[in-house]
């Protein structure tokens, strides 16, 4: 078996010469542009030190490292935004790094380009498919380097033959001639598989694998990729569901904040520490103090926020929000943990009215709102925080004074027109209330801080008369003092019979703040218990999908 | 940030509002542009063995020296404001409209059609408000129909209106050609009602030039277009849209109606620019009477900044290069205003983005 994808990563090699030799091909000189390895101990296969790249203001790798020794499965794991895609775009050269180094098999390639990365045996599985689905699967494959008789018409028999070949060696079973467009999402992603080792991958990365596969395909992958590292290739699996990494996995590097936390080996470790480093960071919560059980009539049930059975169905037709049901009365807070991408965003979306729900109820006041529109929802008493302040929550050309009516512009409205007094009036008060430096209401909200901008967001939706609140990630890029306002904030509306959805990645803000705290993990709420009675370790167990429990 | 701590505590205050920085940003652009369009001129001009002095001081003669010039200045510029207004609302809304020729037509058309239809004495104010009203539907149908298909089907509204202008100018040509004209010509019986006086009939200063009370029309429909947009629910709503479309939804606004009265009422703006011809100069509606208005709309819409102010400025800019061309026409071939008026354009279109980062760095600069 090794012997055979040894000899067909040889063929591999053989065919990019010959391209090398046509206009179109790889440039031949990309191998010889880089230095020899200095002849030591066997080099790490990939290793990234120091790598800086920022976006903007954005810092999306921050000293970020990666070691990845030959021959292994390496998983890099990390929630959204930690860095990861960032690292591997660098990695396979469709990005330059700000600062630091790139090695491949000891030789420094830092600024490569994806030619050279290609040539070099970099082959990146993305996680949105880059096929053309009116193409067979063995026409997508030879793309760009296809075999010709004569040099001029396409040798659609060798290619076929060349396809099945490959696809027998590495188990990734699947008929040449059929058409991408007929395949199913699995399928389609062993020929995203194929197609990088038919270009002579020597080490894959492969971007979030699972998030499309049911889980018998999520299976064969695995046998698959076992296969491969069996063979000599070399592995990066990027994910964030760490049951996968643990189950799969020789080494294990953590990234947070565009960082690398820690590089373990799997067999030391377990799904706690792991899940501890991914989403643990050290914020001290001066809000931290525990809230007071506040001892409440028992309110009729149809106050609150009451949802029943919902289902939101993703963009695959995958059920991202999968029969969740829960309510909050009240005077509760109620906390979602759970490790990003697990639905909690598009349960929010649907509650808000951004994202179509497929079956269910949205209960507030006793009027089911699960089909009403944004606005008709907002006048119903939902106020939203939205997670993504820069793109839902702001207008951020718009003055922080105009941005203070967004929602609630027909508040603002005399005759059609804009009650330009009413608006002003409300911005300074606003703007004395929630502290919002500099307090400038014609300022531009692009102008102001990350904190300050979320304070706008929150002034707008905690200044008006709300009854139920969406809090998403309400502390996500503020700093500290402005961290602390906002808890405050929420414990306030709490105090004033409020019921409060929220949601945050960070798990210390979750428990110091909620009543209750709930677990989603694939869509599905895995626990519901009272905050005082959970712990860090007891939800991330949940959280990471080694403990099942029966949701409220 | 530290100042205003120190100084205002909490108090709202109204001081360091960047007016500086926004009129930096709105007016840098189209200078630059004007610049780099003088230099390629001086190199045509040199290129013909003329000295630049000469031809531009010919053509400022040509255009505003002398009170015909400057009267075919305006006649032009009024049917371009419509245009780059019409354009220019569109594009505050995040979306490209580029049927202002067929929207243009369609109104021009429906305002001959009103006035023949009108007994003749009918008063003028009647007759131009239901030529106006008759023509904005007009354009506004046409504008509408891409805008209705984009909110349903998801059609992109570039290849819609484009493709819309073949069709609707075919249409107009055909009901010319083959049931309206008058016999030998391309072009319908003059009107009954509605004929708008020119400002010769005011001032004889602007004797022979064809500008006519339009221009006000279209003074005031910026006026309606800068009121809407800035001082309305609606124009709030509209901006939101176009500058985040994410956001606008999150704030309860219906991107899809707003896409489709942005469109719509793109359409009624063009569509009432019909008059400046029919009702202002010829009288009668010919076919083929936009030459190209609608397009050059999509400049002015840009060079003004998609602000009714610039978009009235950017109109009289352009239609001075086009009557300048008539001027220097001796000297150089007027084609040379073709080749300035590519180069303004995308001299603005490449500049807008550019200028913008390179006076945020400049200012990241200095505050370092």
């Amino acid at each position: 078996m090794r012997e055979a994808g040894g000899g067909r990563r040889e063929e591999g090699g053989g065919k990019r010469e010959a391209a090398g030799a046509e206009p179109v091909g790889i440039p031949g000189s990309s191998a010889s542009r880089f230095p020899p390895p200095p002849s030591r101990l066997p080099p790490p296969a990939i290793r990234m030190t120091g790598i800086d790249k920022s976006f903007g203001a954005i810092r999306a790798n921050r000293g970020a490292s990666l070691e990845v020794l030959p021959g292994e499965i390496h998983a890099l794991v990390g929630e959204n935004g930690a860095g990861k895609s960032t690292l591997m775009r660098i990695l396979g050269g469709l990005m330059k790094p700000d600062a630091g180094r790139v090695e491949i098999n000891g030789r420094d390639v830092t600024g490569w380009s994806t030619n050279d990365a290609i040539a070099a045996g970099i082959g990146i599985v993305h996680q949105h498919f880059m096929l053309v689905p009116t193409l067979t699967v063995a026409e997508n494959l030879v793309l760009g380097a296809e075999p010709k008789t004569s040099g001029v018409v396409l040798d659609y028999g060798r290619a076929s033959e060349d396809v099945r070949k490959l696809s027998n060696e590495t188990g990734l079973v699947i008929a040449p001639e059929r058409l991408i467009s007929d395949l199913s999402v699995g399928e389609a992603q062993r020929v995203e598989i194929l197609k990088v080792l038919f270009r002579g991958a020597k080490i894959l990365v492969l971007d979030e694998p699972t998030a499309v596969l049911s889980p018998p395909e999520v299976r064969e992958l695995w046998t698959v990729l076992r296969r491969l590292r069996d063979n000599g290739a070399t592995i990066v699996l990027i994910t964030h569901r760490l049951d996968e990494v643990v189950e799969l996995s020789d080494t294990i590097t953590v990234m947070r904040a565009g960082q690398t936390v820690t590089r373990i080996k799997t067999s030391e470790t377990t799904p706690a520490e792991i899940a501890r480093a991914m989403v643990g960071r050290e914020v001290s919560l001066s809000a931290g103090k525990r809230v007071e059980p506040i001892t409440r009539a028992p309110a009729p049930r149809d106050q609150g926020l009451d949802v029943r059975n919902l289902y939101v169905t993703g963009s695959r037709g995958v059920r991202v929000v999968d029969d969740v049901s829960f309510s909050i009365q009240p005077g509760e807070i109620l906390g979602i943990a759970g490790v990003e991408g697990n639905g909690q965003t598009e349960l929010i979306e649907a509650l808000a009215g951004l994202r179509p729900v497929s079956g269910g109820q949205i209960m507030i006041a006793g009027v089911d709102i699960a089909r009403h529109s944004v606005a008709a929802r907002h006048d119903a008493g939902l106020s939203h925080i939205p997670e993504d302040r820069h793109r839902r929550g702001l207008v951020l050309e718009y003055t922080v004074a105009d941005n203070l009516i967004l929602g609630n512009q027909k508040d603002f409205t005399k005759r059609g027109g804009l009650d330009r007094d009413h608006i002003m009036e409300n911005a300074m008060r606003e703007i004395t209330t929630f502290d919002i430096r500099p307090p400038n209401p014609l300022l531009a909200a692009r102008a102001l801080s990350g904190g300050n901008q979320q304070k706008v967001v929150i002034a707008r939706e905690m200044g008006r008369d709300f009854s139920v609140l969406l809090a998403s990630q309400p502390t996500r890029g503020v700093d500290v003092g402005a961290i602390e306002f906002i808890h405050q904030q929420l414990l306030e509306a709490r105090a004033r019979a409020k019921a409060i959805l929220l949601v945050s990645a960070e798990l210390n803000e979750v428990l110091a703040l909620s009543d209750r705290v709930a677990v989603m993990y694939r869509g599905k709420f895995a626990v519901v218990m009272p905050a005082s009675q959970a712990t860090e370790e007891t939800l991330g167990e949940y959280m990471i999908g080694t403990k099942k429990g029966n949701a409220a | 940030m530290s100042e205003s701590s120190l100084a205002g505590g909490t108090q709202p205050t109204f001081s360091g509002t960047p007016w500086r920085e926004r009129a930096e940003e709105a007016l840098i652009p189209p200078v630059v542009a004007l610049l780099v369009a003088l230099i390629c001129g001086d190199l045509l001009i040199l290129s013909y063995g003329q000295s630049p002095a000469a031809v531009y001081r010919l053509l400022l003669e040509g255009t505003w020296g002398n009170a015909y010039g400057f009267g075919q200045v305006l006649y032009k510029a009024t049917t371009l404001a419509f245009t780059g207004l019409a354009v220019s609302f569109g594009l505050r809304a995040g979306l490209f409209n580029i049927g202002g020729e067929s929207q243009l037509a369609a109104g021009g058309f429906a305002a001959a059609l009103t006035g023949l239809a009108l007994p003749v004495g009918t008063p003028l104010v009647i007759a131009l408000m239901l030529c106006m009203i008759a023509a904005g539907c007009a354009g506004g149908v046409v504008g509408a129909v891409p805008a209705y298909l984009k909110t349903r089907f998801g059609a992109h509204e570039v290849i819609v209106t484009i493709m819309l202008n073949f069709i609707v100018l075919a249409l107009l040509n055909w009901f010319i050609a083959g049931h309206l004209h008058v016999p030998e010509t391309l072009h319908t019986p003059e009107i009954h009602a509605g004929v708008l006086p020119r400002l010769s009939d005011i001032s004889p200063t602007f004797h022979g030039s064809a500008a006519n009370l339009a221009l006000v029309v279209a003074v005031l429909v910026a006026g309606a277009v800068w009121f809407y947009l800035f001082r309305t629910r609606g124009g709030y709503d509209l901006r939101a849209v176009g500058l985040q479309p994410d956001a606008a939804e999150y704030g309860g606004i219906s991107v899809g109606r707003v896409w489709m009265k942005a469109l719509t009422l793109s359409g009624v703006i063009a569509g009432i620019g019909g008059i400046n011809y029919v009702l202002g100069y010829k009288h009668y509606y010919e076919d083929g009477f936009a030459s190209g208005a609608g397009f050059l709309g999509i400049a002015v819409a840009l060079v003004g900044r998609n602000h009714p102010i610039g978009v009235l400025l950017a109109a009289f800019f352009f239609a001075t290069l086009s009557q300048g061309g008539l001027a220097i026409h001796a000297f150089v071939p007027k084609q040379m205003m073709d080749v300035l008026q590519g180069v303004v354009i995308i001299a603005v279109a490449t500049s807008v983005p550019e200028v913008r980062r390179v006076l945020r760095g400049a200012r990241k600069r200095s505050d370092a």
